[in-house]
């Protein structure tokens, strides 16, 4: 019999913990994991932060595989173009087709571009490595003029690390009253507000963006208000998009990244799986509504879930096959200061209560849904990170949701 | 097994201490400290804890 194969398509984070977690699942075939970009696996969040900053190498980001994945074959540089998932196969942008027993759709997001007329030169985005290299070279101009479109978690990132490298002129523009306002609610999106404007970030809110200003390069950002911001240097920041196209004509729920079921399970074929950023699945710890999950934490613990279910089918092996409950993490560095987020606080908007500390200084908070604790953010120095952590435990031990 | 971990990497994330509370863990001001030489019947955790730290500072050897 041939060697069965389970293809990755994605070689980021979501891939390669998907290739460890194949082999820790029991899968002794072959495993081909397809990446478009050029490198290896390697960490993003230090894109934004430390990269940036100039203060991370690139060997300092590239994650170090485990030793179960050292016979795993790495196709870099190569798209996935298309898959036929009943014929079980998938087609390169070399022009080869590669059959598979299992697949793990691991391709991710990519920016988010507005749709305006202007000129392309000086507009920049951060996902890849090469973005953040480019976009380093240009913040570090002297007088460079920065306007960041987007005032969510990446684009507040890059405001606080342009000023950190001493970039005079940075502004957000966001057409949201507040940043980060969507998925932490208006009590910290306010205390962030002044944090960013006390260090020197200005703010442009409740007004979005109608275009460019500019013939070679971008020279100004043009409002919808019809005020023009000089810009020698644009970060949009404006969301992102699921990488899905390739799966396109397979009658897969495309909606918004990959619809999977509880075990991340894709289209009711037991042998494809989805992982990462680029699942929309459903969470039993809460309303069973599937939702894509944009965190650090989310590659790693769907990729155990997913590999489990994937292998357990494949080799007909016994599995574990509880549904996926994860408990979100997320934390982002902006200037001296760490947001460290626990559960899915964006499900308890209605009712933020402080739990400790005070908006001005650490601070604590929690969301509830039904009265039930569903989420906590901590705001300030490192110690305030671990203060949210006391709380990890209660959110585990509270009961799910209910739709 | 012996764990080393990059200090001048780690941000204090706390994420290995959730993974592996009896290798490592954060004092009262939220810096890490570690045994660097755990039994190996930690491996699991320990090598749980090297892929959950945002800044990949954890290195196991042997
Ligand atoms: C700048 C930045 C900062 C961040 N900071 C934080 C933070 O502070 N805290 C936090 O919790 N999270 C943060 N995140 C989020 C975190 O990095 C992501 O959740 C994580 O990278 C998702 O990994 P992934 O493997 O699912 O997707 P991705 O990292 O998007 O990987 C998908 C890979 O698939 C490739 N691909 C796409 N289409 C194809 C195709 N057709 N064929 C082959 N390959 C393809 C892509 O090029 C990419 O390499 C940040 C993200 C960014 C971009």
């Amino acid at each position: 019999m041939a060697t069965q194969r389970i293809i990755v398509a994605g070689a980021s984070m979501g891939g390669l913990r998907a290739a460890e977690q194949l082999r820790g699942a029991g899968w002794t075939g072959a495993i081909t994991v397809i990446g478009d970009e050029p490198h290896m696996p390697y960490n993003r969040p230090p894109l934004s932060k430390d990269v940036l900053a100039g203060k991370a190498p690139f060997e300092s980001l590239a994650f170090t595989p485990r030793p179960n994945v050292a016979d795993v074959e790495w196709r870099l540089g190569t798209a996935v173009t298309a898959a036929r998932l009943a014929d079980r196969v998938v087609e390169l942008d070399d022009g080869s087709e590669i059959p598979f027993d299992g697949l793990v759709i691991a391709t991710g997001m990519r920016p988010r571009r507005l749709r305006c007329e202007g000129p392309a030169a000086g507009r920049h985005t951060v996902r890849t490595l090469g973005d953040a290299e480019a976009l380093r070279a240009e913040l570090t101009r002297p007088g460079a003029r920065v306007v960041v479109i987007g005032a969510g978690f990446i684009g507040c990132e890059v405001a606080a690390t342009a000023i950190g490298l001493g970039v005079r002129d940075v502004t957000v523009v966001d057409p949201l009253p507040l940043p980060m306002v969507g998925p932490l609610g208006g009590l910290l999106a306010r205390s962030l507000l002044e944090r960013h404007e006390e260090r020197g970030v200005r703010f442009v809110l409740g007004t979005g963006v109608s275009g460019f200003r500019g013939e070679e390069r971008v020279t100004g950002v043009v409002l919808s208000d019809g005020r023009v911001l000089p810009a020698d240097v644009v970060v949009e920041s404006v969301g992102s998009v699921a990488n899905t196209e390739w799966l396109d004509g397979n009658g897969l729920d495309l909606a918004d990244g990959v619809l999977t079921d509880g075990r991340l399970r894709v289209g009711g074929l037991p042998y494809v799986v989805a992982v990462g950023d680029v699942a929309r699945f459903p969470n039993a710890r809460y309303d069973g509504v599937p939702r894509r999950v944009e965190h650090w934490s989310i590659p790693g613990d769907t990729a155990k879930h997913a590999a489990k279910a994937l292998v357990s089918h494949l080799t007909g092996a016994e599995a574990d096959l509880t549904l996926f409950a994860p408990l979100p993490t997320f934390w982002s560095d902006q200037h001296e200061f760490r947001l460290q987020s626990f559960g899915s606080p964006g499900l308890g908007l209605a009712d933020v209560r402080v739990l400790d500390g005070d908006p001005d200084g650490d601070v604590l908070v929690g969301y509830h849904c039904d009265s039930r604790l569903v989420g906590v953010v901590a705001l300030g120095g490192h110690a305030a990170a671990t203060g949210a952590a006391r709380y990890r435990a209660q959110l585990l031990k509270q009961p799910a949701l209910t739709a | 097994m012996k764990v080393v971990v990059d200090m001048n990497k780690c941000q204090d994330h706390g994420q290995c201490v959730f993974a592996a509370p009896d290798v490592f863990q954060l004092d009262d001001n939220g810096r890490l400290a570690y045994v660097s030489d755990p039994d190996d019947a930690l491996r699991d955790e320990v090598e749980e804890a090297a892929d959950v730290c945002p800044l990949q500072a954890i290195r196991i050897e042997g």
